[in-house]
């Protein structure tokens, strides 16, 4: 039926787009495991860098890439004031307060979205879209393999903040113990912020991965949200080396399940793993707490 | 004493919409208040176990979709009367709600975790209802057009207003018995403290089960009533996560857990919303950018909603969050 | 009445109970006293049903129910406190005793009646409109008892209501509690407060370390030598004794 090639080559696709799904996983773990909450905005967020990269490009010609380094900065200065001004404050600590002002906030984004840019999409045209890498009998798209490539280094970058650096070690501080880390004078609201403001980063640098492949509206980051919540319960939620192994994993089953079941039914594969993980093992893969 | 006055006085307010309607109203105000209405009744599902059990479902599209399809299918499909339909409409949505229900509460999910799979329940129906044949494809499905209260179709809109309004007193009268009941009590008990109400010897896993089996059929109810409104349906309005947070924000704005709440929420979030889509020149997304600010606003400020809110300016805090 | 034999519980390497065994006769109070840590909490989460035991077995009126859900114990007319008040912050004082009237009433009515009742009885009277979270210490405790009461028990398992109550209230809790046995209700109580332990109890057992190491008159246990270590630590019983003797 399929040729062991084009199957080999979907799963090769699917490694590569799973490595940046495992990168928007990232930021939300990562979000999830310090402040224990479960952020909804995060989609919401990464249409918001699609645009900004999409702006930079359209506006001062810079290459998705390039524009990575600017956006960057951008979105993790906007996720910092986020939590630490809107988030934070409104919440009060609930559970249900963080998740229903996440909801709200992922609402006005997208909305504020739909309104500045109207409903279409947006696409930025590049000379490398289509190139090809051949690697023996398969062929590689260009913009994925360099995603797979970013997305590694961006992990190796994060693992080396939380373990190398002093906010790194002030944020594993409070994830492990939020009253004792206050009493020794750690910032708790402002670490809160910094996690948060770190996450949201990650999509600045999943949105500059995209984009040259893929198109941006108001509602794109929706789609993905999903996604990225079944790859943090997979992974377990909090857990950063699950979330890289629960993306690539996720990227693998939707490339297959399109392949088998085609692009509109093939989705339904992550929302089934979703549902029978947090059946059956909500502590997900590699995950510690209930 | 207070909650008669406030029923009382919500019934008025129905009272005087429907007599103002049949004195006559513009086909705008008209189709708002039919609009206003359902996502009423809707909310009202959603408030049974999101606000009055604590489970914030952000997938009640799964109900709601699953009550416009089965009265849909069954009237084009084979025929059957719509009341009918209506009635297996509801059966379904409720039996849906309790076979999601039965997994996740067997299963032990709250909190964020119920919220998600609840969601991820109603993306399943909405790729499904997108591919399946019997359910019409991404093309969508038409009730034809059949006049008389047999076919729960009505020329005269003032007619289906008048019923809609019915069902949303119903839904406050359900609400006022579900407050002073065992069951309404042993819900709360558990939203407040699981641990303790089952010391008490609640079985909680029947009165959540019981808890979306309702929610579920009133937003079913909601969902059939919307397609005899609108006589079409696809799977993105069906399963949509539009409806889902239209219910979330009516209940939460309007105040989670009270008996008014999701009919001062969607009122209020609708009329508001007409109000700055005409006054930013219809530019699409406004109205729920609002909506966005005001939930956000609510959870800071109001954690009761508005209901709580004036409540608490009312009787000067004597009877915040007295919920039996 | 309730036979709870060589219950064991671990927490993922900590033995919190250890082999523990407790008999509570029909119509007694039976107290149980331990250091902090003992495993006492733990001991009455697995009588009622929160926790299930590694091992060991749970008898109620000779029915063995140690696989049994909370709720189905509730039922069967054991009911319990918690240690850590967890009122319904929500409801009010009334609302919240209903919500345990209404184990043995679906009227509405009846159950507020009952409840009003019942908060009259543990000194909750005038508070019936007051939002459980609003109440002081002492009266979330009060409000844990009259919840519990409700539900009409047989067996009531206290766990140190009197914790956190300065020495007045105490005394007007202790009369409650004795009113509560002479209505035939049995009572097996955690509690730290000694002098209460003397005063109402027939039986107590010692839990130390997860391990039961006394039981008997009150009067007896606390005289036992290795009662005093637990408490007091090693050697403790032999100065205490020699220092008794040198006031001789
Ligand atoms: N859920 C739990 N998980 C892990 N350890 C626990 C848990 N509950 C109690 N413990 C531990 O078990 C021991 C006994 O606790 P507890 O029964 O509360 O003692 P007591 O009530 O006698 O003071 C303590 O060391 C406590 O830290
Ligand atoms: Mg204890």
């Amino acid at each position: 039926m399929y040729s062991p090639t084009i199957i080999f080559e979907a799963l090769m696709n699917g490694l590569m787009l799973g490595a940046v799904y495992a990168l928007i996983a990232l930021g939300l773990t990562l979000i999830y495991g310090v402040l224990h909450i479960v952020n909804f905005a995060h989609g919401a967020l990464l249409t918001v860098a699609m645009y900004l990269v999409w702006l930079a490009s359209d506006r001062f010609g810079l290459d998705p890439y390039v524009a990575i380094l600017v956006v960057t900065p951008l979105m993790f200065a906007i996720g910092y004031c986020l939590q630490r001004f809107i988030i934070g404050p409104a919440s009060r600590g609930s559970d249900n307060g963080i998740l229903l002002a996440t909801l709200g906030l992922s609402i006005v984004i997208q909305n504020l979205l739909l309104a500045g840019f109207n409903s279409d999409t947006r696409t930025i045209a590049t000379d490398y879209a289509f190139e090809i890498v051949p690697l023996g009998p398969l062929l590689l798209s260009l913009p994925r393999v360099i995603g797979l490539g970013v997305s590694v280094v961006t992990a190796v970058l994060l693992w080396a903040i939380l373990n190398r650096t002093d906010i790194g070690k002030a944020i594993r501080a409070v994830a492990k113990e939020k009253l004792g880390a206050s009493l020794v004078g750690i910032n708790v609201a402002h670490v809160y912020a910094m996690t948060f403001a770190i996450g949201t980063a990650c999509l600045a640098i999943a949105g500059g991965l995209l984009m040259p492949s893929f198109y941006v509206s108001p509602t794109t980051g929706a789609a993905f949200v999903l996604v990225a919540f079944t790859i943090v319960v997979l992974g377990g939620m909090g857990s950063i080396p699950g979330a890289l192994i629960g993306g690539l994993l996720i990227g693998v089953v939707e490339a297959i399940s399109s392949l088998f079941l085609g692009d509109s039914l093939g989705q339904i594969g992550i929302f089934l793993i979703f549902i029978l993980v947090l059946l059956v093992k909500p502590t997900g893969l590699f995950g510690a707490r209930a | 004493m207070k909650k008669n006055f406030e029923f009382i006085a919500a019934l008025a307010f129905l009272g005087v919409v429907g007599i103002a309607a049949i004195a006559g109203l513009p086909g705008n105000i008209l189709n708002l208040l039919i609009f206003m209405m359902i996502i009423a009744l809707t909310a009202q599902g959603w408030n049974v176990l999101g606000g009055y059990g604590g489970l914030s479902s952000f997938g009640h599209a799964a109900f709601f979709g699953t009550g416009a399809y089965t009265t849909t299918i069954l009237q084009t499909s084979f025929g059957i009367n719509a009341w009918v339909g209506l009635v297996c409409g509801v059966i379904l949505g409720a039996a849906v709600g309790a076979m999601i229900g039965f997994l996740s509460f067997r299963a032990g999910l709250k909190g964020s975790y119920f919220a998600l799979i609840t969601l991820a329940f109603a993306e399943v129906l909405r790729i499904l209802a997108n591919s399946w044949d019997f359910t019409g494809g991404a093309a969508g499905m038409m009730v034809s057009i059949n006049n008389g209260f047999a076919y729960l179709q009505f020329s005269d809109r003032r007619w289906f207003l008048l019923i809609l309004i019915g069902f949303v007193a119903g839904g406050l009268l359900l609400t006022r018995w579900l407050e002073r009941s065992a069951f309404g009590a042993y819900l709360i008990a558990l939203r407040e403290n699981d641990q303790a109400a089952q010391a008490l010897g609640v079985d909680i896993f029947k009165i959540k089960m019981q808890a979306i089996t309702l929610s579920a059929a009133i937003t079913a109810l909601a969902g059939c009533l919307y397609v005899q409104n609108f006589l079409f349906i696809d799977a993105n309005v069906a399963y949509g996560s539009w409806i889902s947070i239209e219910a979330l924000f009516a209940a939460i704005v309007g105040g989670a857990g009270t008996m008014l709440g999701p009919l001062i929420g969607s009122v209020l979030l609708l009329g508001l919303g007409e109000i700055t889509k005409s006054f930013s020149g219809g530019i699409a997304g406004v109205d729920l950018v609002v909506f966005g600010i005001i939930l956000i606003l609510c959870v800071a400020f109001a954690p009761n909603g508005i209901r709580g809110f004036v409540a608490d300016l009312w009787y000067r805090r004597k009877s915040r969050g007295k919920a039996m | 009445m309730l036979k709870a034999h060589n219950l064991t519980k671990r927490f993922s390497g900590l033995l919190a109970v250890d082999d523990a065994t407790i008999d509570v006769a029909e119509g007694s109070i039976t107290g149980l006293i331990g250091p902090n840590g003992a495993g006492k909490t733990t001991l009455f989460a697995m009588i009622a049903g929160f926790l299930s035991p590694n091992a060991g077995t749970v008898t109620f009126q000779n029915e063995d129910i140690t696989g049994e859900k909370p709720h189905l114990r509730a039922r069967r007319g054991l009911a319990r406190t918690f240690q850590i008040v967890q009122p319904f912050a929500g409801l009010d004082v009334r609302d919240n005793i209903a919500v345990g009237a209404f184990l043995h009433t679906k009227d509405p009515a009846e159950a507020r009646r009952l409840a009003t009742l019942t908060a009259e009885k543990v000194g909750l009277g005038h508070e019936l409109d007051k939002l459980a979270s609003g109440l002081t210490i002492a009266g979330r405790k009060r409000l844990e008892l009259a919840r519990a009461l409700a539900t009409k028990p047989k067996l009531l398992l206290l766990d140190e209501v009197l914790a956190g109550l300065n020495p007045s209230e105490i005394r007007d809790v202790l009369p409650i509690i004795r009113q509560i046995r002479e209505e035939g209700v049995t009572i097996l109580m955690i509690e730290h407060i000694m002098q209460a332990v003397m005063n109402l109890c027939d039986t107590v057992y010692v839990l130390s370390q997860g391990k039961m190491i006394a039981s008997g008159e009150p009067r007896l246990v606390c005289t036992d030598t290795a009662v005093i270590e637990a408490y007091l630590g090693h050697g403790a019983a032999a100065r205490i004794k020699a220092e008794g003797a040198a006031h001789a």
